[in-house]
């Protein structure tokens, strides 16, 4: 599997990746070996089935909303490029990148494209607003049943006033930043990607 | 402040009168396991008066009889009245570390008892302290370990244990080797082992007062637990030099044979001491679990047990400290699940006391024994000894970092270093080493001032500055306090985010050992060390296996059309909703939402399995609801007949099952039973095994089964009344719940696992937790549904399906 897999991914591939994504080499031809391992159908794209067979995901209470945010708008099937693009979201951000790529795009894994991404666990219909509804749906994903339907809307109800401060009764994305500038986010959404 | 002081200056002249009456307290004897060995003064009860003598004594005082526990008494209260001095004024403790203020009081006292030439009790005998006052104090550390993250970083830590106090003591030890070469300082009659001797005991680092300190300011916590572990770990590497260098000091040459064997010896040291620790750990668990008659006792057996593994390891000369943290740590676990509420919290609190109390003690004589001993000072040594510790320290720290920072996932910064190596504080063990040196050594009043010297210098400076220090160059902290429900909430959903991440990239980095020893621990351990006082019935155990069968099935049979786009939120239903008065949350509500979060909110995937005991079942619950749940959605968005419109699949996604779907609708005849043993680990994940433990008031309640109950039609809100465009995929659900009628009866769990029917059929019981996981997703999905799923019949308004949702603190997962 791994010399196939190595075959299948040019150099050129590889070197775009890395730069768009900053893995390096060695991570990418590992996640890559685990992409194909995923890719039950062999055509080089993986479905969303295929990520729901990985069963830990399946006992997630968020599984179908990670797995819904390597697809992007409407589409069925994700190619490698895009599964490393999500994946670049949770590489650590280290002190030596902040000054690289300055003037170029911001970086996948800069703190607010990890906002971003939660951000969009929640707010599904890409309004970029967390409605109150979004929330509540989210909040009774990560929630046992013990919680009644008032209780949790009370908490909904007092997070969206915590962070609301235009007054739509929604999260907008800068409220969400608001919210958590104190929150060590680059720590907490990061992953140490194994090489 | 003036009150308690002058309570202190009482006591301490009543002490020094009586002291003076009675002469020295003579040093406890070894051995024993008893605080107060018995003392037979001389005189013994004051008898009658001889004979010749006719009055009958009416008051009589019998000092020696009572002189060693009164004594150990004042002391300890005058110890005690210290700390509740300081904490008077709030501020002092702020920044001055509490144990600067015990040796300041040590010093007053020791100087009051200077000035009455009395001597201190000679509580500093080595036995003595290692004995009755280093125990408590490791036991109290070991026991409220925070053990997620020190599992998480026992590489760093033990790294920076071992390898760093090596690198110390060496460092130090050459390099005073190398001042001593200089004849102008006079100290040429110290060789190398003693210096290598010396260097290890002020290498011997003390988290005392800098634990109190990061904890203060909250730094993050990788920095704690890190300084944290070393302190208590590298008691294992200082044990072993010590040991040999001492031995070493007396032999006129060293051979390589000796170095060997010194290596050879810290395996054995520090592996011995873990060796024991854990035993003694499983044999303390296993006990408690026959305990539930004799609860009084129960706390009893914690500290016999831990007093005990520390005992055996000094008694065969390894790590005793290693031994005592080891086994608290095994212990806690499985004892904490099988004792009593209050024998928990007993145990807690008499932990922290002894802890405490011992800790108060030490430095508190600290500051005495260092007025009252004989001191040698020689400037340079000390001076010297002062430096090097410090350059040593921090080149350590720096080295060591480089080298184990591309392992850690979080690096640490310069700062962290920073509060690393500035944190080093020495304190009690060192004092304790320097104490207990062979009197052999020639030098040994210089040992100890040099040691006392150290140790003052880093309490009290380093102590002092290292609050504003750490709080000026701004280490990264930990955010603890969760102000809004909103970090609360986010943080959580990254949690879960980043475990679904790792999952899904098939990596698990430090996880997987994590997980293959909760694997070990619930297959096995549990089974043994834990008491299980509700035997689950065969035949619910039969039921979940099933269940867990169908539900792995079909993830694994979905194939096909499954556009499950995420589900969007209908913005029509949302803007009725949207008319809300703003509704004021008080403190009240504030503190109860962090509790509820705080107590429901899944804990992040622990992939283990579930196995028998009480809290089996809780833990099963929120794997399947999970579990279901997502089937649900699956099941919804591979049924053609929900792509109707743009917006129905989206919001299908989540959550019910609708009325007389079952959810193996789909569910082909088992072929796939080999997955169940693979998934049956991971699905049936012991969600909150943590959860269990510290939910304690979900403990009653878990005992309680839910007794079966008939699933009814789906409840359903009225507002779905209005849709009934979907009723014709009524026709639908029938052949599909046929069909699993008839693959089930035969094996069909009596009166558990039934489908849902639709209205027609009624007979099937389940479980209404079932029932209500849907009902209560049904609910809360109601208002984003521009049409319902197809089949939902609507059921007569019925209370009592109601009510279960509100009133039950446990889901029962017998459904169906």
């Amino acid at each position: 599997m791994g010399s196939r897999a190595s075959t299948l991914l040019r150099e050129e591939e590889i070197e775009e990746i890395k730069k768009e994504t900053g893995f390096s080499h060695s991570q990418i031809t590992r996640l890559y070996s685990r992409f194909t391992s995923l890719d039950k159908g062999e055509n080089g794209t993986l479905s969303r089935e295929d990520f729901q067979r990985i069963p830990e995901l399946a006992i997630n209470p968020l599984g179908d909303r990670i797995i819904n945010a390597f697809f992007p708008e409407g589409e069925d099937q994700v190619n490698f490029r895009g599964f490393m693009r999500t994946l670049a979201h949770f590489r650590p951000i280290e002190d030596n990148e902040k000054n690289k790529n300055a003037t170029t795009s911001e970086p996948l894994n800069s703190r607010t494209n990890k906002l971003l991404f939660a951000f969009r666990l929640y707010d599904l219909d890409r309004d970029d607003k967390i409605s109150r509804d979004e929330l509540l749906q989210v909040l009774r994903m990560m929630v046992g049943v013990n919680i009644s339907d008032e209780q949790l809307g009370s908490i909904a109800d007092r997070t969206i006033q915590e962070a609301d401060t235009n007054g739509d009764n929604s999260i907008s994305f800068n409220e969400f930043i608001k919210v958590l500038e104190k929150v060590d986010v680059e720590q907490k959404m990061s992953i140490r990607f194994l090489h | 402040m003036d009150s308690s002081s002058a309570v202190l200056f009482t006591l301490v002249a009543v002490f020094s009168l009586l002291d003076g009456s009675a002469g020295e307290i003579p040093p406890k004897p070894a051995g024993g396991v008893t605080i107060v060995p018995p003392v037979q003064p001389d005189g013994g009860p004051q008898a009658y008066p001889e004979a010749g003598k006719s009055n009958l004594p009416v008051f009589t005082m019998d000092y020696l009889r009572i002189q060693i526990p009164f004594e150990i008494t004042l002391w300890v209260l005058l110890a005690s009245f210290a700390k509740i001095g300081f904490n008077v004024y709030h501020k002092i403790t702020v920044w001055v570390p509490e144990t600067c203020l015990l040796i300041s009081i040590g010093l007053i006292v020791g100087g009051i008892m200077h000035s009455v030439h009395e001597e201190p009790p000679a509580v500093l005998s080595s036995n003595v302290f290692f004995l009755y006052m280093l125990p408590p104090i490791v036991l109290d550390s070991g026991y409220f370990l925070p053990t997620r993250p020190f599992f998480e970083n026992v590489g760093t830590v033990l790294w920076f244990a071992v390898v760093g106090t090596l690198w110390n003591s060496i460092g130090i030890g050459m390099s005073l080797f190398a001042i001593c070469q200089i004849e102008a300082f006079g100290l040429q009659d110290l060789n190398l082992q003693e210096n290598l001797l010396f260097a290890t005991i002020i290498s011997a680092v003390d988290p005392v007062a800098v634990l109190s300190v990061f904890e203060d300011v909250s730094v993050n916590e990788q920095l704690y637990i890190v300084v944290f572990g070393e302190c208590l770990f590298n008691d294992a590497v200082t044990v072993v030099l010590y040991n040999m260098f001492s031995f070493v000091a007396d032999m006129p040459v060293v051979e390589p044979v000796d170095v060997f064997l010194g290596v050879a010896r810290f395996f054995v040291v520090g592996l011995g001491g873990m060796g024991f620790g854990i035993l003694f750990g499983f044999v303390a668990a296993f006990t408690t679990r026959f305990t539930s008659k004799v609860r009084e006792i129960e706390p009893l057996f914690i500290f016999m047990y831990s007093y005990l593994a520390y005992l055996v390891a000094e008694l065969f000369a390894i790590s005793s400290i290693m031994a005592i943290v080891t086994c608290a740590l095994t212990m806690k676990y499985y004892v904490e699940e099988n004792v009593s509420q209050r024998s928990c919290t007993t145990i807690r609190h008499v932990v922290k006391m002894l802890g405490s109390m011992s800790e108060t003690l030490i430095f508190f004589f600290l500051g005495v024994v260092t007025i009252t001993t004989d001191h040698e000072w020689n400037w340079a040594y000390i001076l010297f000894t002062l430096l090097f510790a410090f350059v040593w320290r921090g080149l350590g720290v720096l080295v060591l970092t480089q080298i184990i920072n591309p392992f850690r996932t979080i690096p640490f910064n310069m700062k962290d270093q920073f509060g690393l190596a500035y944190g080093g504080l020495r304190g009690a063990i060192s004092f304790a080493l320097a104490f207990t040196l062979p009197d052999t050594i020639g030098r040994k009043p210089l040992f100890v001032t040099a040691t006392i010297v150290i140790i003052l210098f880093t309490v009290f400076v380093q102590g002092i500055s290292i609050r504003p220090l750490i709080e000026f160059i701004n280490v990264r902290r930990t955010n603890r306090n969760l102000d809004t429900i909103n970090v609360e909430i986010h943080c959580r959903l990254m949690e879960h985010t980043i475990a679904g991440i790792e999952d899904l990239c098939g990596q698990w980095s430090h996880f997987y050992w994590k997980d293959k020893f909760m694997k070990f621990n619930n297959r096995i351990l549990r089974r043994i060390l834990i008491r299980d006082s509700r035997a689950e019935s065969s035949i619910v155990a039969l039921y979940k296996k099933l269940e867990l069968q169908n539900a792995m099935e079909i993830l694994d049979t979905v194939s096909g059309d499954i556009s499950a786009a995420p589900s969007i939120v209908s913005l029509n239903e949302e803007k009725k909703t949207s008319a809300k008065p703003k509704r004021k949350f008080l403190a009240a509500d504030l503190r109860n939402m962090h509790n509820i979060l705080s107590k429901n909110m899944y804990k992040i995937r622990q992939r283990t399995v579930a196995f028998t005991g009480k809290h089996s079942l809780p833990n099963d619950t929120h794997s399947r609801e999970i579990l279901i749940r997502r089937h649900a959605s699956i099941r919804r968005s591979l049924r053609p007949g929900s792509f109707q419109t743009s917006v129905v699949p989206k919001s299908h996604k989540y959550f019910s099952l609708p009325a007389g779907k079952s959810l193996d609708s789909n569910f082909l005849p088992p072929e796939q039973l080999s997955h169940l043993d693979a998934q049956e680990t991971m699905s049936e994940v012991a969600f909150p095994s943590r959860r269990s433990r510290f939910g304690k008031p979900t403990r009653s309640s878990s005992k309680a089964m839910m007794p079966l109950r008939r699933l009814d039609t789906l409840k359903e809100a009225p507002s779905v009344d209005a849709l009934d465009k979907d009723r014709p995929e009524d026709g639908r659900t029938r052949p599909g719940m046929s069909r699993i009628n008839s693959s089930y009866s035969d094996s069909r769990v009596p009166a558990s696992r039934r489908h849902f029917s639709s209205s027609s059929e009624n007979d099937n019981g389940s479980a209404d937790n079932f029932r209500n996981v849907h009902h209560e997703t049904e609910e809360e999905e109601q208002p984003q549904l521009s049409s319902p799923p197809p089949g939902w019949a609507a059921e007569p308004s019925d209370s009592s399906t109601q009510n279960p949702l509100l009133r039950r603190p446990q889901w029962n997962p017998k459904k169906m």
